[in-house]
């Protein structure tokens, strides 16, 4: 989403984004004139008028479950953003029983989170798992 | 004559140049002063509805249709910006 109208989201895709990804972008691009949910969301920029580079995951329910806000010239780690949607997902099918640590992937041991893990993570998880 | 200008990766804007009217600088400067709230992890996103361009289509998409999906939802300063 940006405040682009959607005819230049067209053109940005005809002209340029689909010699990048085969096809064109595959979701929707979305456009915020005047950057109205940008403002809700608080990552419009009213002094340069346009939207600073905010992403959100919003879980089944609706409910925002994490976000990352950065200045135009740094881009994202879209990797990231995929790690943290599936470290979300395990939490939820777990219904909260396990929790996932600092550089947790896909495979990665978990935590339950318990009484019988205070004080114990130490045995668990090390430093170096962290990346 | 138009001067060249730096581009960088947010969007090229202008704005209004010399003294404003008094009633619009203050009007200007409330906004400034409440500065954009940030919504909270652990809340509802709030809803919108939004155009779209989408594989050769306009369409209109709301977000609480989404509702059973995860969503990422993602900002960008502007269309053709580098990054």
């Amino acid at each position: 989403m940006s405040i682009d109208s959607i005819f230049v989201h067209k053109m940005w895709d005809d002209k340029e984004l689909s010699k990048m990804v085969t096809g064109g972008i595959p979701f929707p691009m979305l456009s915020d004139a005047g950057g109205k949910v940008g403002t809700v969301y608080g990552i419009y920029d009213e002094v340069a008028g346009v939207e600073t580079r905010g992403r959100f995951i919003i879980d089944p329910e609706g409910v925002v479950q994490g976000f990352e806000v950065l200045t135009p010239p740094v881009g994202r780690n879209v990797q990231e953003s995929i790690r943290q949607i599936q470290a979300f997902q395990l939490v939820r099918d777990s219904k909260g029983t396990q929790a996932t640590p600092s550089g947790w992937q896909p495979g990665k041991p978990t935590l339950k989170p318990g009484p019988d893990l205070v004080g114990k993570v130490w045995e668990v998880w090390k430093p170096d798992m962290a990346f | 004559m138009g001067e060249e200008m730096e581009i960088g990766c947010a969007r090229p804007t202008g704005g209004p140049v010399g003294e404003s009217v008094e009633t619009d600088e203050k009007k200007v400067d409330k906004k400034i002063k409440e500065g954009p709230k940030m919504i909270k992890v652990g809340q509802k996103a709030p809803d919108f509805n939004a155009p779209a361009y989408q594989k050769g289509k306009f369409i209109s998409i709301k977000l609480s249709e989404y509702l059973g999906k995860w969503v990422a939802l993602c900002f960008y300063p502007g269309d053709f910006t580098f990054v």
